[in-house]
């Protein structure tokens, strides 16, 4: 039997967080071992050392990091808790690698409500449950009241790539298509009318979502794929523009084919937002060869995560690695990378 | 949102752009200027210029309110923000503008100035109400759209009799700067051609209403045609200008009458001149100097007029000399004839007035449509 290391329970009703909490004390331990011990439960975590000791894979590892600002902390459709594992997630799979192990550190404001952290690290735990991944290592830091806005989540992923997949943008060519998982913008206009108080007749949720399972079908679908990308901070346009660069390539879209919800079109223009800069979550943005394009798709509509996917179009030989798009109208225009800002702290 | 999309409509758009292309005469061109910054956003944003025949030009306009506040403006807000206890309230698309040196109110608030950004002036008056200890300065910029709702706020100010709210006023008016336009088309020496027309502005319109516009017809004998900003309400528009020029006809149309009349918003422009009255001159970024072109709080208000309230230094800013801004704002250039263009001057790093805003035209021509050969 172990030693009865705590005379009170942590007040996770009316408790906040103190300056001892990230003091290294017993009020530190008191909080890892009921709340993040509790929730991550894994044997890595539980063995309690300062790192997490793990059986190295076969095969190449992918490794990201990330980190998690978002305001407000909590959104429709998710919270900064399940988006720091789906984020982290999603940047992993982009590799074609199936996350393993997640850790994260957690930078939280002296007067935190515990009861928000709670809900915060449940529903952290509850989305690496569902994705299939451990958080074996962690840690907890407290700022001054002031110092920080709440809590920041600082994330780290490993994820086994399978044997023969090589996904990078430098991969991408001319003649290759493009495709998207789903409609954009859901995400960061959720954010935006959570931030500004806007109500809708329909919610908007944010698409948070991990992709890991659904890159797992399309690469099992057989097709030719070159690169996949989740467009997050600044959208459909800034993540195309960074990979034409990267690849040296130019893309020609086609407006009419690019997903974007009615609601969402509708507060967009409210806000002045162009849905192809508002970040998402829970979409990527795939290059296959172009006579894969039709397959891909399919496999891509067959998973819940991609049933609104589009072809919406192709790239092409352009040294200037300009992006442009065919309009609704019939025009064209150049689809230019973000300027400046259009939401901060969106994720 | 199924009232946008129907302004949207393609099998229009393609309608449009065949009656526009049948009733363009041979041999003659229609150089149509689009007032607003909205508009030319619209234009470069659809794509227009590809559904337009090469005979109509469409030249961008300073209608811009962010394009058009000289640096002077902008050193002089940087100022305000700098001042002890000040909070500056702005909106958004101002704190990137560069001021003189290079300083804009972003790099303002990096260094420590308290500048918050607003959605609508209001929250800078709700804002004074609860931070009694602070000084509340609204940056208020704009046309005649953005005017009255700072009008509502200087009231409600002094309803509430806040001592520490003022406005630091930039508003400017639309028809002192189309007169001008007027004029020195008219009066170009360059040789460039005059402006055959038009577009007028959309939501300036609704508060103003179309008669201000009736001296370009009368005076100047150009057509106007006020246009709401959807694509298909500019292609309508500009088809309403050719069948004026054709016609041999200068008159004030409208064609945005789901929003605009002949008189306006009446209710708006009083409260405009109870709280406002002219400024004898104001300077316009790559305009400069015209008549009786903006606004000031009058007399009655002076207590919420920043400028009387604070002492401001002069700003010593200089345009860079190379800039092409005033000859493009003519139409007597287009942006891919400025040296600048593209090169030390772009969205990120503006040196120009038509650079700041992506409602500018050389930013929308950036943005939009560099991978076009020529204008």
């Amino acid at each position: 039997m172990t030693a009865k290391r705590f005379e009170r329970p942590l007040d996770l009703k009316n408790g906040r967080i103190d300056m001892t909490h990230g003091s290294g004390g017993r009020a530190m331990a008191q909080l890892i071992d009921q709340l993040f011990a509790n929730a991550f439960d894994n044997p890595a975590l539980a063995e309690g050392n300062d790192q997490a000791r793990l059986d190295a894979p076969a095969g190449r590892l992918a490794f990201s990091t990330d980190s998690f600002v978002i305001s407000p902390l909590f959104f429709p459709g998710g919270d900064i808790g399940s988006l720091a594992v789906h984020g982290t997630v999603n940047d992993v799979a982009m590799s074609g690698a199936k996350p393993l192990w997640l850790s994260a550190g957690f930078i939280l404001e002296e007067g935190f409500p515990l009861s928000d952290l709670k809900r915060i690290i449940d529903s952290m735990a509850e989305a690496a449950r569902k994705c299939g991944v451990s958080i074996v290592t962690g840690d907890t830091k407290v700022v001054e009241k002031g110092k920080a806005d709440g809590l920041f989540i600082s994330t780290a992923g490993i994820g086994v790539i399978p044997s023969g997949i090589n996904l990078s943008a430098k991969h991408v060519q001319a003649g290759d298509a493009i495709l998207i998982s789903g409609p954009l913008g859901d995400h960061g206009v959720a954010v935006m009318a959570k931030r500004e108080n806007l109500t809708f007749e329909e919610e908007i949720l944010s698409d948070s979502a991990p992709l890991h399972d659904l890159v797992a079908k399309m690469i099992a679908s057989g097709t030719d794929l070159h690169a996949l990308r989740d467009p997050t901070r600044g959208g459909l346009a800034t993540t195309l523009n960074e990979i034409a660069q990267s690849a040296g390539v130019g893309m020609r879209l086609e407006e009419q084919s690019i997903p974007v919800r009615p609601s969402v079109r509708s507060v967009c223009e409210i806000l002045g937002l162009d849905p192809l800069y508002v970040a998402n979550e829970g979409r990527l943005i795939a290059f296959c060869a172009g006579k894969d394009a039709e397959k891909l798709l399919k496999s891509m509509r067959a998973h819940k995560h991609g049933a609104e996917a589009s072809i919406i179009g192709k790239v092409v030989e352009d040294p200037r690695a300009f992006v442009e798009m065919q309009t609704t109208l019939g025009g064209q225009r150049m689809v230019d990378w973000l300027t400046g800002e259009q939401l901060p702290r969106i994720c | 949102m199924k009232y946008i999309e129907e302004f949207r409509d393609r099998a229009l758009a393609e309608n449009l752009a065949a009656t526009i292309s049948k009733e363009v005469q041979p041999g003659r061109t229609y150089r149509f200027m689009e007032f607003c910054g909205g508009h030319t956003h619209a234009i470069y944003r659809f794509g227009l210029p590809d559904l337009l025949p090469p005979e109509v030009q469409m030249i961008h306009g300073p209608g811009c309110p962010v394009c058009v506040l000289p640096m002077a403006r902008i050193d002089a807000a940087i100022q305000l923000a700098q001042m002890p206890d000040v909070i500056l309230c702005s909106y958004g698309d101002m704190l990137r503008v560069p001021g003189g040196k290079r300083m804009s109110l972003l790099k303002a608030k990096a260094h420590g100035a308290d500048v918050r950004m607003v959605t609508s002036p209001h929250d800078a008056v709700v804002l004074a109400k609860e931070t009694p200890h602070k000084q509340i300065i609204f940056f208020a910029i704009g046309f005649e759209t953005t005017t009255p709702p700072t009008a509502v706020v200087v009231k409600q100010a002094r309803v509430w009799n806040l001592k520490n709210f003022s406005v630091f006023c930039n508003h400017v008016l639309t028809p002192p700067a189309l007169q001008w336009l007027l004029e020195s088309s008219a009066n170009a020496a360059d040789g460039v051609p005059p402006l055959d027309g038009f577009v007028g502005p959309s939501h300036v319109s609704a508060v103003i209403g179309t008669h201000p516009y009736e001296i370009a017809a009368t005076r100047y004998g150009k057509p106007v045609v006020i246009a709401g900003f959807e694509p298909l309400d500019v292609m309508q528009s500009i088809l309403m200008l050719i069948r004026q020029v054709n016609a041999g006809r200068a008159e004030v149309e409208n064609e945005y009458t789901r929003a605009v009349s002949r008189e306006g918003n009446v209710k708006a422009q009083e409260l405009m001149r109870d709280i406002f009255e002219l400024r004898d001159t104001f300077e316009w970024r790559g305009l400069g100097f015209i008549p009786n072109s903006a606004l000031r709080l009058r007399e009655a208000y002076a207590d919420f007029d920043a400028e009387r309230r604070f002492t401001l230094a002069p700003s010593e800013a200089k345009e860079n000399p190379a800039c092409q801004c005033p000859a493009i704002l003519r139409g007597a250039k287009v942006p891919t004839d400025c040296k600048l263009f593209g090169k030390t001057c772009t969205p990120e790093n503006p040196i120009g007035s038509c650079m700041v805003s992506s409602e500018g035209g050389c930013a929308a021509w950036y943005s939009y449509g560099r991978q076009r050969k020529t204008a």
